[in-house]
């Protein structure tokens, strides 16, 4: 083996070693079932406190069934998606729900 | 990006309310006053349609629009609610297995008493609509209770506000910290803005009496539970308070309470007394 060759096969070796290392920070790691469970509880409870304050929306319910859907087919990139959608929209019902408890006022006719 | 873009108009949602509350008055007393209320109510109505009718409001979008109007008066020849109301009148006299009858249970037998409902029940404390007192009458008498939204609760109630065509609403609303507070909570979910769409009952029915809803005119809150149960061409059936309830909510995209929820007959003794002095006009029909 040449000087040139066993370097050639020393970078090609190193070049193997980087991307492998580097490849879980550049490629998207696939979302866990564990991930799933953790944004679907914090979505479940947002919407339970919008049903306490009786204003829960329809789409926040479309959204946590879409998320359990694709749970039970393994696809867990769109289960946390659908889990953290819901989860901003139940929080969006919980502002409108505060937020109205007073506001209503303004729009009476007097 | 779809997850963005959803997210994105909520916020944007969010912070228009923000701004909208921002930019309001002052409001007004809390202090529930429901007379000078519904003074209020008629005249913004009155103003903002000023060639309409006072008792013509209880038509709802056939007093704001003429073509309509000429259709719906042709309509009323065979009106679509006629199966309905004859269905009711069955009903009504068909005794229950007890032998007594729904008019047992009424004053002056349930004949034209459409426009004292709903009441305020100074025993129970709460506000009693003719569907609850209905079912109640069911129940008093060993029967099942009738659901809220299907066809057999409309044809009842059909037939009762026919029998009550032309009396003027009369919602009393005593002298009683409990009813002030009931009419006061109807009239806070009445303005009330909810669902995805941040809608108010007064958004559609206040703000925007007359104009279009995709092919639907918007009626105007005065007089708009007169005209009830409807039957709606639309939905190929009738429509009873509750139903027309339940479908505003799901349809601004929030979830509806349960029928005859304490909110909805609160909502309907508002909407009620503010209407007071108007005919009932139902059954009635609508796109």
């Amino acid at each position: 083996m040449s000087v040139i060759e066993a370097k050639l096969r020393i970078s090609m070796f190193s070049l193997a070693a980087v991307l492998l290392i580097a490849s879980p920070a550049s490629v998207p790691a696939a979302g866990s079932e564990t991930e799933f469970k953790v944004a679907y509880a914090a979505a479940e409870a947002a919407d339970k406190e919008a049903g306490r304050l009786r204003n829960q929306w329809t789409v926040t319910a479309a959204a946590l069934a879409a998320a359990k859907k694709a749970a039970d087919k393994g696809d867990f990139d769109q289960a946390i998606s659908a889990a953290k959608e819901a989860e901003a929209l139940a929080k969006a019902s919980i502002f409108q729900a505060a937020s109205e408890k007073e506001a209503w006022k303004q729009l009476q006719i007097r | 990006m779809v997850f963005c873009f959803t997210r994105s108009r909520v916020y944007l949602a969010v912070a228009a309310l923000a701004t909208l509350c921002a930019t309001q008055p002052a409001g007004a007393s809390d202090k529930p006053d429901p007379a000078t209320d519904a003074k209020a109510f008629r005249n913004y109505f009155v103003k903002k349609f000023p060639n309409v009718k006072l008792e013509d409001f209880v038509n709802g979008p056939y007093a704001l629009d003429q073509d309509m109007r000429r259709q719906w008066e042709e309509k009323e020849q065979f009106p679509p609610y006629e199966f309905s109301l004859e269905k009711g009148k069955e009903m009504f006299a068909k005794p229950f297995r007890n032998g007594k009858r729904y008019a047992d249970c009424f004053p002056d037998q349930g004949i034209g008493i459409r426009q004292n409902y709903p009441h305020f029940d100074s025993n129970e404390g709460k506000v009693i609509t003719l569907e609850v007192a209905l079912n109640r009458c069911r129940e008093a008498n060993g029967e099942a209770p009738l659901s809220y939204v299907d066809d057999e609760m409309a044809a009842l109630t059909a037939y009762m506000a026919f029998t009550s065509r032309g009396k003027p609403f009369d919602i009393k609303v005593p002298d009683d910290p409990r009813a002030l507070e009931a009419y006061q909570n109807g009239k806070r979910y009445f303005y009330t803005r909810r669902g995805q769409l941040n809608f108010s009952c007064a958004t559609c029915h206040v703000q925007n009496p007359g104009e279009r809803m995709r092919a639907e005119v918007l009626a105007p809150a005065l007089g708009i539970l007169n005209a009830m149960p409807i039957y709606r061409s639309e939905w190929g059936g009738m429509a009873t308070i509750s139903r027309r309830f339940t479908t505003c909510n799901s349809q601004i995209r929030g979830v509806p309470l349960d029928p005859q929820d304490e909110d909805y007959r609160d909502l309907e003794y508002f909407l009620s007394y503010v209407s007071n002095g108007l005919p009932i006009s139902g059954p009635g029909a609508r796109p």
